[in-house]
C-alpha cells in the first residue's frame, strides 16, 4: 500500500535516501509506532484492570503484574513520542508540533488528529502524575489515574479515524484484538466482583459494551466506507495527491 | 495554689452539692467551689503555666479510659509549635457510661472552669466542648452556663460547644480532631498525635470532661489536697457509672482504692444475686461474682483480671441473665461500631461475632474456641485506634468468666435466659453496619 | 539507629504486594492484610523493605527509623 502514496516533497536531509524511492521513512515509522503504541497501551490498560482485580498466583505474583504495567506503560510513552515526532517530521500531512499537542486545531483530519492530541495529553498527565504519585498522595493520584479509561478509547478512535491502514486487514484485526483484550480484562474483573459496587461494575461493562457496539456500527459507514478520506477532513490538496490510485487512494 | 477558702474534706468533690434535678447555677457553683484562679492580668497569664507543675504533683490521670498522665499530655502540647487549642471530650461513646453527661447537665461550670484553666496554662485562646448529637440536655446546659459566664469572660479563652456524631469510636482523640477539622468523626493514622498537630493543625489538648473538672479543683486547692484521697499510684477521686441489678444505679464519686462493696452499699445493694461484673465498659474485662466481695477499685487489684476502671464504668450482671447472650449481643454491636477503616478490625470483629453467634446457637464446630482465639490474635493491635483491642479484651475475658455457660451453649444451644431481654445497656437505635470503604 | 516496618491500617487495601516482596518480614492474614514482624530490619533486608514500601499501591507500608517515633502502646 505504500506504493500508492506519492512521495511528499522532502525538506529534511535525513529522509532523502528513502524519499527518492517513495514515501519517507517517517511515514513508515509514524504508522508502525502508532500501531505499536496502541498495542502497548492496550497491554497497559488490561494489566491495570487485572492488577486491581488481584490476578495473581505463586508463579505470577502481583508485583510482576504491577511492574509489567508500569514498564509497558513507559515503553508506550517512548513509542508515542516517536509516533508524534515522526508524524510532525513527515511533511506530507503538514502536522505541526502544536497540532500534535493541542487538540482540534490542525488542518489534516482535525477531529481525528485532535483525538490523538487529546490522547497524548492524557497520556502525559497520567505518566507525570504516576512518576510523582508519592508526593501527591494516594487519592489525588488515583483520581487522575482514572483518565487512563478515557485515554485508551480515544487513542483507539484516533487510530481508526486517521489511520491510513484501517482498510487493511492487519490494522483492523489489531484494533479488534485490542478491544477484545480490554473487554476480557474488564469482564474478568467484573466477574471477580471488583469493584464491590455492583452499579459501578455494571456501568463499566455497559460503557465498554456500548463503545464496542458503536464501533461495529460506525466502522462500515465511517473509515471503511469509500469516501472516508474526504469526510474525515483531509485537505483537498492532499486528496488530489492520492486520488489517482482508485480504491487505496483513500488510505491516508 | 491553695485558695483563701478552706479546702473541702473527703467526698464528694466533683459531685459536691450537685442538684438532684437540673443544673448548678454560676452563683451556686461559685459559692460551693469558690472563684477559679483565672489569670486576668497579663502578668498572671504569664505565670499560668505553673498549673502544669501542680497537675504533675497531683498525679492526675486521664478519666476517659486510657489513664494517661494529664501533665505529660499538657507538657507535650505546651512544647509543640503554635498556639494550642483545648478540646473538652464529652463524646462518651460508651453506652454504659453517663458520667460526662452527668457533669455537663449538672456541673457544666466545673468542666468549663477546667477547660479555661487548662487553656490558660497552655496559652491557648480557644476551648471546644464536644457533646454527642443526641445529648440535647448537655448542649442546652452548656449553652446556659456560657450565657451565665458571658459578662465575666472578657480576656479569657473563648468557649465553643460542638456536637459530634454518636458512635463508639468518636471519643478517640484523633477522631474528634478529624471531625473538628471538617472530616468524618473517625480515627486517623497517628502520628502526628493531636498534641503535635490537631485542630486546625495547631497543638491540641484533648481531655475528658471529668479530667478537666478535677483539674479545676486542683487549680483551686492544690496537689496536696488532691492526694488526700486515693492511692499513691491513682490519687484523688473518680466518677463511676454503676449499672446492673441495684436499688440505685447511677453515677457515683469514689476514692480510688475504695472497696466495691462500699460502692454497692451506697447504691442500695443488689436486687438479685450477681453472676459477674464488667469493669471498664465494653473495652474492659469481666470479673466473676465470687471475686467481687473483696475487690478494691484500684488498678493494682483489677489488673490480674485484665481489667481497669477505664472510663469508670462498672456494669453488674445478675444470675438471671445469660452471660453468653449478653456477650454475643455486645460483640455484634462492637463489630458494627468499627469505623470500617482498618481491614483486621472490620473482618476480625465480624468473624469473631459470627463464631460467637454459632456457639450461642449450638451450631459451632468443636474448635470454635481456638478459632476465636486465633481471630482475636489477628485483629489485636492491628487497627489505627484501640477499638479492636478493647473489643477483644471484652470478648476473651467473657469467654473465660462465662466458660461453663459457653460450653453448655455449644453443646445444647440457647438457654431459657437467651430468649429474654438483655441486661447490659446498648443504644436503642441500631446503627449502620460497618463496611470497608473502597 | 535501626529501621522498622509499620503499616497504616487505614490506607492498606490488602493488595498484598508487600508480602510478595518481603516474605522474610511480612505475612498475610486471612483477609490479605499484612502481618508485620516489628523487629528491627537487618541491613541486608533494608533495600528489600524499601522496595516493598515503594511498591505498595496505597503507600500504606512505611519503613521508619526507630528513633523517629516511639509507639505509645
Amino acid at each position: 500500500m505504500a506504493s500508492t502514496r506519492r512521495a511528499a516533497p522532502q525538506k529534511g536531509h535525513a529522509a532523502v535516501i528513502l524519499a527518492a524511492s517513495g514515501p519517507s521513512a517517517y511515514w513508515y515509522l509514524t504508522r508502525s509506532t502508532g500501531a505499536v503504541t496502541l498495542i502497548l497501551l492496550t497491554i497497559t490498560v488490561a494489566l491495570g484492570v487485572a492488577d486491581v482485580q488481584r490476578l495473581s498466583s505463586k508463579n505470577w505474583p502481583r508485583f510482576v503484574v504491577d511492574s509489567l504495567h508500569r514498564n509497558v506503560s513507559l515503553l508506550a510513552v517512548l513509542f508515542l513520542i516517536v509516533h508524534v515526532l515522526t508524524s510532525v517530521l513527515d511533511s506530507f500531512a503538514h502536522i505541526s508540533l502544536l497540532d500534535s499537542l493541542v487538540p482540534f486545531i490542525g488542518s489534516y483530519r482535525p477531529f481525528w488528529l485532535g483525538l490523538g492530541a487529546l490522547a497524548l495529553d492524557l497520556m502525559l498527565a497520567i505518566t507525570l502524575t504516576s512518576l510523582m504519585r508519592r508526593r501527591m498522595g494516594y487519592s489525588t493520584w488515583r483520581a487522575t489515574h482514572w483518565l487512563a479509561y478515557a485515554c485508551w478509547p480515544i487513542a483507539l478512535l484516533h487510530g481508526l479515524g486517521t489511520g491510513s491502514d484501517v482498510k487493511s486487514t492487519w490494522l483492523l484485526s489489531l484494533s479488534i484484538a485490542c478491544l477484545a483484550a480490554v473487554l476480557v480484562a474488564v469482564l474478568a474483573r467484573a466477574a471477580a466482583g471488583w469493584p464491590g459496587d455492583a452499579r459501578l461494575r455494571a456501568g463499566a461493562v455497559g460503557t465498554l459494551g456500548l463503545f464496542s457496539l458503536f464501533l461495529a456500527l460506525w466502522l462500515p459507514s465511517g473509515p471503511l466506507a469509500a469516501n472516508w478520506a474526504r469526510r474525515s477532513g483531509t485537505p483537498a490538496s492532499l486528496l488530489g495527491h492520492t486520488s489517482h490510485s482508485s480504491s487505496s487512494g483513500e488510505k491516508r | 495554689m491553695t485558695g483563701e477558702r478552706e479546702a473541702p474534706v473527703g467526698l464528694p468533690r466533683l459531685l459536691n452539692a450537685i442538684p438532684a434535678h437540673g443544673a448548678m447555677s454560676l452563683a451556686e457553683h461559685l459559692s460551693v467551689h469558690g472563684e477559679p484562679p483565672l489569670a486576668r492580668s497579663r502578668r498572671a497569664r504569664r505565670g499560668a503555666g505553673a498549673l502544669i507543675e501542680e497537675i504533675e504533683q497531683a498525679g492526675l490521670h486521664g478519666r476517659g479510659g486510657a489513664a494517661f498522665p494529664t501533665a505529660v499530655k499538657m507538657r507535650g502540647v505546651a512544647h509543640a509549635r503554635g498556639r494550642p487549642i483545648v478540646v473538652v471530650n464529652a463524646a462518651e461513646g460508651e453506652p454504659a457510661s453517663s458520667k460526662d453527661h452527668t457533669l455537663l447537665t449538672g456541673l457544666a461550670h466545673l468542666v468549663l472552669d477546667g477547660g479555661v484553666l487548662a487553656a490558660q496554662a497552655l496559652g491557648a485562646d480557644q476551648v471546644i466542648v464536644c457533646i454527642p448529637e443526641s445529648s440535647t440536655a448537655s448542649l442546652q446546659s452548656v449553652k446556659i452556663a456560657l450565657a451565665e459566664r458571658q459578662h465575666a469572660s472578657a480576656g479569657l479563652p473563648s468557649i465553643e460547644p460542638r456536637t459530634v456524631p454518636e458512635r463508639y469510636v468518636t471519643g478517640q482523640e484523633s477522631a474528634l480532631v478529624n471531625h473538628l477539622n471538617g472530616g468524618p468523626a473517625l480515627p486517623t493514622f497517628t502520628p502526628p498525635l493531636p498534641f503535635e498537630r490537631g485542630v486546625r493543625r495547631r497543638p491540641t489538648l484533648v481531655n475528658n470532661a471529668e479530667t478537666l473538672a478535677h483539674l479545676a479543683l486542683i487549680a483551686r486547692h492544690g496537689a496536696r489536697w488532691f492526694r488526700e484521697l486515693g492511692t499513691t499510684a491513682q490519687p484523688g477521686s473518680t466518677l463511676i457509672t454503676l449499672s446492673g441489678p441495684l436499688v440505685y444505679p447511677g453515677v457515683y464519686e469514689i476514692e480510688h482504692g475504695a472497696s466495691l462493696s462500699s460502692l454497692l452499699h451506697a447504691a442500695g445493694g443488689a436486687t438479685a444475686p450477681l453472676r459477674a461484673g464488667l469493669f471498664g465498659g465494653y473495652a474492659g474485662a469481666w470479673i466473676d461474682a465470687n471475686q467481687l466481695p473483696n475487690l478494691a477499685l484500684r488498678d493494682e487489684h483489677l489488673k490480674p483480671y485484665g481489667a481497669s476502671l477505664g472510663a469508670g464504668v462498672i456494669a453488674l450482671l445478675s444470675e438471671d441473665a445469660c452471660g453468653v447472650a449478653e456477650t454475643v449481643t455486645v460483640t455484634r454491636w462492637l463489630a458494627e461500631q468499627s469505623a470500617g477503616q482498618c481491614g483486621p478490625c472490620v473482618h476480625g470483629l465480624d468473624a469473631i461475632a459470627t463464631s460467637l453467634e454459632e456457639v450461642a446457637a449450638g451450631t459451632a464446630r468443636r474448635d470454635a474456641k481456638q478459632r476465636i482465639a486465633r481471630l482475636a490474635s489477628l485483629a489485636r493491635r492491628r487497627g489505627a485506634c484501640g477499638h479492636p483491642d478493647g473489643a477483644i479484651r471484652f470478648i476473651l475475658s467473657a469467654i473465660e468468666v462465662f466458660a461453663a455457660e459457653f460450653a453448655d451453649h455449644a453443646r445444647h444451644g440457647p438457654c431459657d435466659a437467651c430468649a429474654g431481654a438483655r441486661e447490659l445497656p446498648l443504644p436503642a437505635t441500631p446503627r449502620p453496619a460497618a463496611a470497608l470503604v473502597g | 539507629m535501626s529501621h522498622r516496618l509499620r503499616v497504616n491500617p487505614i490506607a492498606c487495601e490488602a493488595h498484598g504486594m508487600c508480602a510478595e516482596l518481603l516474605p522474610e518480614r511480612i505475612t498475610l492474614d486471612d483477609w490479605g492484610y499484612p502481618i508485620l514482624d516489628e523487629k528491627p530490619i537487618p541491613r541486608a533486608l533494608l533495600d528489600h523493605a524499601r522496595r516493598a514500601a515503594q511498591a505498595c499501591p496505597t503507600f500504606a507500608l512505611l519503613v521508619e527509623r526507630q528513633s523517629d517515633y516511639q509507639k505509645p502502646r
